[in-house]
């Protein structure tokens, strides 16, 4: 048992991990009740759990959070809210991108995270970047459509 | 397009109003707290009343309820669309409460892209009889002519004089019945339907806020995870608690026949629990081999035959035909794949159990879980929380059922079980396997003069698929299967003189069956329109023209005319034998009437196929959409879309693997999905018919999706590909069978 500490979302904070095995996803939706980050596979196939770790999209469910102690994460709750999203977030509302949306937190984590060192991508680039998060609903056309949308607002 | 996003989510009823005397306090949905939990009101739940519809407060503020859910295609911001339509009340003062056992009228499943055009319309008739009583109460209170009022955001106005919904219902309490004839607003007024609305739920899903089932906390919650049985027939033999009681936060091994789960405090307690738990179970290898698969459909036994179409007289058409074409096609198991496991949570109290899940049939459940527990339905309270997509009847019902038994075992309290993803893939229910035969006459001039099929696929015994903690624990529940409808568009909608076409219903299927997106209409048109095909090109037909020859239907027509033109397709038969080298294109069209009563499609696929390596890629899709009365354009857009993008991936790629003893494909390397790299790019030309019916569109554009892709693969290389998924592997070898 140990006590480490993250920055969440701009804040500070610690918790007491029982096991060093555990995934941050845990400790990020049951600790502090933060519903971006998603469980879908619990083995980094999906990307429903992406965070961003010091700036980089990370698959939370795969990530020990002992491992991360000292960290800066951002979840989608920390990237923009309904009042003020983020240009990644706001581009997916303009553009409807969103079917039953349990991917969605990762299609936009992955998003703002390559947006944020590639702001010009084509849309090849896009689907490459995206080939490794999953959406079921089919609603990846629409997805590609809101980060060119995005890439042109930032 | 309209922004009409309301802003207020929550329940916001007061004491007394028209309709409903309810009285529901209102739950702040705070992040952590159980969504609206009102208590069960005495409130009309029958489909034929108004009030089990709709409610009015003092301060006109309309509250929906409705049995059918949202399942991730936007119905509810449809449903509020057609009530504030018909109401005549701005969007935003409209609440939708669904799904919930206690208050909403059971409508039936939300299936069988039946959501808006039997579920919309009962709403639409239960507001058009409201807003006719409301006009009348008005007329009375302003003494005026009906005939003479306006009605604009909830206010009606007539003879100078206005009042409002809210002051004509306070006190009021009246309980009429929904009236079939009521006349509902005329489509050439309509405000709100037909325009393109943003959906309600998006700016909370994009941004962390919106609460799925798999967010929601209950008070005083512990953590179940399932231990399912190594073999799925295995019998549990011994379990050794120790092997778990010292993991931190241990509360309760449940065993329950040979129902394994765990529960713990924590989450992660409870998923190391169930990795550590150590069980033993008999052996068992009932499952076919799967290289066999379908010579075991084809052994399976018969229940029964049934014929879906039959005219004029097969024998003499083959008789009269100067070739005779034969083909066998078949569909691979499918799973419904949500990327979010299922997850349900529920408490029991003094006998009363309370159960939330992302259901797609909270009412029917209900009645399982009742079954199960060996309790009175209405002992059993099922609400609706927004879950991950859903295809059809996936987990969601039976992680309800394992929370139930955990429950049950820990005195009550609430648990809260997800499935983990080797649960979701392992035991969801399966579109199960299907075979078609099929053969056509065509004569001399390249008519078709007989058209014969059969198709073998799963019986319908019972009306939903049986409970997977229920069928391992032995606890009371249905045996039977559930396939869903899967004789639809087994028939053809073409005008052939003779036909016959069967379906085979079997007494067994390997794997629990259910419906899964476009169940058996899927498959059936698969065979269906591939088939036509090759029988266009014996004729040496533009494929279609060769369709058109055989429709009378002027809606069927003119999409078929529509997609070619959206398509620039090009008259000619296939395949186009002048390309060279290993990267040839092809397209191929096909065309539904969805159950030969509703929904047109006709679509085209432009597909690229690598001669070398086998690889099919889906370039195009171009869809003609014609489903009557459209409700929300963009939310049409939006499913036709996931339509195809899923169905190409089903198509292409999606195939359960399995052992004798149980499924092997548990994650998402094993059963691998489309990716954005291959995802098409899909045109749309959708028909809208204000005045017609609104007809369903979650799933009929599915339907064509792999009979355009074989179609097209042919017209690139003269290869057949009868066999879904088509692979490369598959493709290869029908190459070097060509």
């Amino acid at each position: 048992m140990s006590t480490i500490t993250l920055k969440i979302n701009g804040a500070q904070k610690s918790v007491t991990i029982e096991d060093p095995d555990m995934p941050l996803l845990y400790v990020l939706r049951d600790e502090f009740s933060l519903h971006g980050p998603r469980f879908g596979c619990g083995l980094g196939q999906c990307g429903a759990c992406t965070v961003h770790i010091d700036g980089h999209a990370v698959r939370s469910c795969i990530t020990p959070a002992f491992s991360v102690n000292g960290a800066n994460i951002t979840t989608l709750e920390g990237l923009g809210t309904p009042e003020k999203a983020h240009p990644v977030q706001a581009a997916f509302i303009e553009e409807q991108a969103v079917q039953c949306g349990y991917c969605i937190n990762g299609m936009i984590m992955q998003s703002a995270a390559f947006l944020a060192t590639n702001p010009h991508p084509t849309e090849e680039q896009i689907r490459a970047e995206l080939a490794n998060n999953l959406c079921r609903c089919g609603t990846h056309v629409r997805i590609v459509a809101a980060v060119q949308r995005a890439a042109a607002s930032i | 397009m309209l922004d009409l996003t309301p802003s207020r989510r929550d329940l916001l009823l007061g004491a007394g109003g028209l309709f409903i005397s309810l009285a529901i306090k209102a739950p702040a949905q705070a992040a952590n707290s159980a969504p609206l939990v009102a208590p069960a009101a005495a409130k009309p739940l029958a489909i034929d009343q108004v009030a089990s519809f709709l409610a009015i407060d003092p301060q006109s503020h309309v509250t929906l309820f409705t049995g059918k859910v949202d399942l991730g295609t936007g119905l509810m911001t449809a449903m509020l669309q057609i009530v504030a339509e018909e109401l005549d009340v701005a969007p935003a003062s409209v609440t939708i409460i669904s799904g919930d056992t206690a208050l909403t009228p059971d409508q039936g499943t939300s299936s069988g892209s039946n959501g808006i055009q039997i579920g919309g319309m009962q709403i639409r008739r239960a507001a058009a009889t409201a807003k006719h009583a409301l006009l009348d109460m008005a007329a009375a209170k302003l003494g005026v002519d009906v005939a003479s009022l306006t009605v604009e955001n909830g206010v009606v106005t007539g003879g100078g004089k206005s009042v409002s919904y809210g002051t004509l219902v306070t006190g009021q309490s009246i309980a009429i019945p929904v009236s079939p004839d009521v006349p509902s607003k005329d489509p050439s007024k309509f405000k709100l339907v037909g325009k393109s609305m943003r959906r309600l739920d998006i700016p909370d899903k994009v941004t962390g806020r919106f609460t799925y089932m798999q967010d929601v906390k209950v008070d005083g919650m512990l953590h179940g995870r399932v231990v399912r049985p190594p073999a799925m027939g295995a019998n549990l033999i011994s379990v050794n608690e120790a092997s778990v009681s010292s993991i931190p936060g241990f509360v309760k091994l449940v065993r329950d026949g040979n129902f394994l789960g765990v529960v713990c405090k924590t989450e992660w307690s409870a998923i190391k629990a169930s990795r550590a738990l150590e069980a033993k179970w008999s052996d068992w290898a009932g499952l076919p081999e799967q290289s066999k698969l379908y010579e075991h459909v084809r052994a399976t036994k018969i229940d029964k035959t049934e014929v879906t179409s039959n005219s004029g007289d097969v024998p003499t058409g083959f008789a009269a035909a100067t070739k005779k074409l034969s083909a066998t096609y078949d569909f691979a198991i499918h799973t419904h794949g949500s990327i979010g496991p299922s997850c349900a949570i529920v408490a029991i109290e003094n006998g009363k159990v309370t159960c939330w899940s992302a259901s797609q049939a909270t009412h029917s459940m209900r009645k399982q879980l009742a079954a199960m527990l060996g309790l009175a339905d209405d002992d059993v309270r099922c609400l609706y929380v927004d879950g991950s997509g859903c295809y059809g009847r996936n987990g969601h019902e039976d992680a309800a059922a394992d929370a139930a038994l955990m429950s049950r075992a820990v005195e009550g309290r609430p648990v809260r079980v997800q499935w983990m993803r080797h649960d979701e893939h392992g035991w969801d229910p399966k579109g199960p396997p299907t075979l078609m035969d099929l053969s056509a006459g065509i004569d001399d001039k390249g008519n078709v003069t007989a058209w014969e099929s059969a198709v073998f696929n799963a019986n319908g015994t019972i009306g939903f698929a049986p409970l997977v903690g229920a069928q391992l624990s032995d606890r009371p529940h249905q045996t039977g299967m559930a396939p869903g409808g899967v004789n639809g568009d087994s028939a053809v909608p073409y005008g052939f003189t003779n036909v016959h076409t069967i379906a085979n219903r079997l007494n067994a299927t390997p794997f629990r069956p259910s419906w899964i997106r476009t169940p058996g209409r899927m498959q059936n048109t698969f065979a269906n329109e591939s088939f036509l095909d090759e029988v266009a090109a014996a004729a040496k037909a533009d494929p279609i023209a060769f369709r058109l020859q055989y429709l009378t239907d002027k809606r069927g027509i003119e999409l078929l005319e529509r997609v070619r033109t959206l398509a620039k397709w090009e008259a000619r038969p296939s395949p186009d034998r002048n390309q060279q080298g290993d990267i040839v294109y092809g397209r191929g069209v096909s065309y539904v009437k969805y159950e030969l009563n509703r929904t047109y499609i006709a679509a085209v696929a432009e597909v690229e196929v690598n001669r070398k390596t086998g690889q099919i890629k889906a370039q195009r899709f171009f869809v003609a959409h014609d489903c009557g009365q459209i409700i929300n354009p963009d939310g049409l857009r939006n499913q036709i879309e996931g339509n195809v993008v899923q169905t190409v991936s089903r198509a292409l790629m999606e195939e359960l693997k399995f052992d004798r003893s149980t499924v092997t494909s548990l994650d998402w390397a094993t059963y691998p999905v489309i990716t954005f790299p291959d995802v098409p790019k899909v045109v749309m030309d959708l028909v809208d018919r204000p005045n017609e019916k609104p007809w369903g569109a979650g799933e009929p554009s599915a339907a064509v999706v792999p009979s355009a892709l074989s179609n097209a693969v042919f017209d690139a290389t003269g290869v057949r590909m009868r066999s879904v998924p088509m692979t490369p592997a598959k493709f290869l070898a029908a190459l070097k069978a060509t």
